[in-house]
């Protein structure tokens, strides 16, 4: 219950506040994010506030439905960490190391068949800010198990200058978050990669970005 | 809960609400009678709906007491920094550096409530544009430095230092202008700025429309005609020397040469602002305000109007 109120509070108060009044989004297609699960959201990562800006962006009531699948290794090292990234966050943890044996995207199945919204960045890490990595095949792998579920991807522009990995000091720039349209399973594993790199590579295209070095 | 604002800005708001109910009506009707035409009606109809949420969020800034007024000015002059910010090339090592430019937009308006004049008109010309370049130099990274420091501080002076005369012309107006305050003043500049804009783009597309006008700054503003200009020019002189006994200390004469004066300056705004936008390849500064851009798109002619009205305005009518 304090958990809960902890949770509403943060959201509601301390991230839309951030978020929206601090920071400032520009966002285009807000209406293809899904209203409803079961449904998958690809986005690029370049900061912790990635996670937070996408959850911002749906209902506070919807809270508990919507899931970022995040890194037990990294979010679950240290009991303030795991506080934060379990139960004010939300977060799905998996297991990316390989070592536990089984199927790694089972959780990620399972809250799927429950109707969550479950967001993935499968750059794997926030890497070097505001550059694309290569995507990893555990997205392709989920979309091949829950063939039917919706996959919409999510390009961010700016949160990678306004909290960089390896900084704690947050310096307020408008962020571009650019919805594209959506898509599932086609078929293949090689041939959905190329499906989502081709969309995120038509979503970062649409924006202007001033170089940063 | 009392007004604060005194009785003839009142009725002046209400003049702008009439308008905004005439540009509404007109443009619906436009809608109506133009089915072929159906695009550029819909984005002149956006265009109006945020006309409507400006003028409510002005009407609300102003109508309390002047700590709220000058909180709003302060918080269009954050969101226009960062809108800024945003847009040009930055360094990673400027990260810190930029979070203190901030904090210039606190400390000018901190000035401004306090009425303290002195420090107001010399803390970013003096002492922010010194203590960056500095901040920098002490960081130890050389390369791009002289780019660092010229856009850090151009920003800070458009968006910080120059709108934040409308914020002193509201604090420290008021003794000088009995019929209307600085409330009065306020709206004075900022209503002509804004009148302007629309009158030069008005008259541009009606007298430019068969003869393709006689452009200005071709490679800057295209858009730009002689004909938009001049008649701005001469709207913004009657409608200064009709409002001016109402809203100001000044006579009509006095009047018309203060709209002139917002007229040639709201102009140069807009054009500077359009050639740092071509410098920078975008159309618009971003897209906050439906219907016309970003913030700055909206405030580029006030970044020259408010310096240029205040200081002519001190200079003739401050004892």
């Amino acid at each position: 219950m304090l958990t809960r109120l902890a949770r509403l509070a943060f959201f509601g108060l301390v991230v839309r506040g951030i978020v929206l009044l601090v920071m400032g989004l520009n966002i285009r297609n807000r209406e293809r994010l899904p209203r409803s699960g079961p449904a998958i959201i690809v986005a690029n990562h370049n900061s912790h506030l990635d996670t937070l800006t996408l959850m911002s962006l749906f209902p506070l009531r919807d809270l508990d439905r919507v899931r970022p699948v995040a890194a037990m290794d990294y979010f679950l090292a240290n009991p303030v960490m795991k506080w934060i990234a379990t139960r004010l966050i939300g977060i799905l943890p998996i297991d990316r190391s390989g070592r536990t044996g089984g199927n790694p995207l089972a959780d990620c199945e399972a809250a799927l068949a429950r109707g969550d919204i479950l967001i993935l960045f499968p750059e794997g890490s926030r890497g070097e800010p505001e550059r694309l990595a290569r995507y990893k095949k555990g997205i392709a792998h989920l979309a091949k198990a829950a063939p039917e579920v919706p996959v919409t991807p999510v390009f961010f522009h700016g949160l990678g200058k306004a909290l960089p990995k390896g900084s704690w000091l947050f310096v307020p720039f408008t962020c571009d978050v650019f919805v594209g349209e959506t898509f599932s399973w086609t078929g293949s594993i090689a041939g959905f990669m190329e499906a989502l790199e081709t969309r995120m590579r038509a979503l970062a295209a649409q924006g202007h970005f001033p170089p940063w070095t | 809960m009392t007004l604060a604002i005194p009785h003839n800005v009142v009725l002046a708001l209400a003049g702008v609400y009439g308008l905004l109910v005439a540009a509404t009506l007109i443009v619906a009707w436009m809608e109506r009678g133009g089915g072929r035409d159906a695009k550029s009606p819909s984005e002149l109809s956006l265009r109006i709906r945020s006309w409507w949420w400006m003028v409510a969020a002005f009407t609300l800034a102003v109508a309390f007491n002047e700590t709220a007024a000058i909180v709003f000015l302060g918080f269009i002059s954050y969101l226009a920094l960062k809108e800024y910010f945003s847009l040009i090339p930055t360094r990673r090592i400027d990260r810190a550096v930029i979070l203190c430019a901030y904090l210039a937009v606190p400390a000018q308006f901190y000035w401004i409530a306090d009425g303290w004049y002195g420090m107001f008109i010399v803390f970013i010309p003096i002492w922010v544009f010194l203590f960056f370049p500095m901040l920098m130099a002490l960081r130890g990274e050389t390369a791009g430095h002289l780019a660092a420091v010229g856009t850090l501080s151009w920003g800070l002076m458009m968006t910080v230092f120059a709108l934040s005369h409308l914020g002193i012309l509201l604090t420290t107006g008021g003794p000088v202008n009995p019929v209307a305050g600085g409330a009065g003043l306020l709206f004075f500049v900022v209503f002509l700025t804004q009148f302007n804009d629309v009158a030069q783009f008005t008259w541009g597309k009606l007298i430019s429309r068969a003869t393709g006008g006689h452009r200005i700054t071709p490679t800057v503003s295209p858009n730009k005609t002689w004909e938009g200009f001049l008649g701005g020019l001469a709207t913004a002189a009657v409608l200064g020397a009709a409002l001016s006994p109402w809203l100001t200390p000044m006579t009509p004469a006095w009047g018309a040469l203060a709209g002139a004066i917002i007229a040639i300056a709201g102009f140069v705004g807009d054009v500077t602002m359009s050639a740092m936008k071509r410098d920078l390849g975008v159309k618009d500064t971003g897209q906050l305000i439906p219907g016309h851009g970003g913030i700055l798109d909206r405030v580029d002619s006030l970044t020259y109007t408010a310096p240029v009205f205040f200081h002519f305005f001190r200079y003739v009518f401050y004892p």
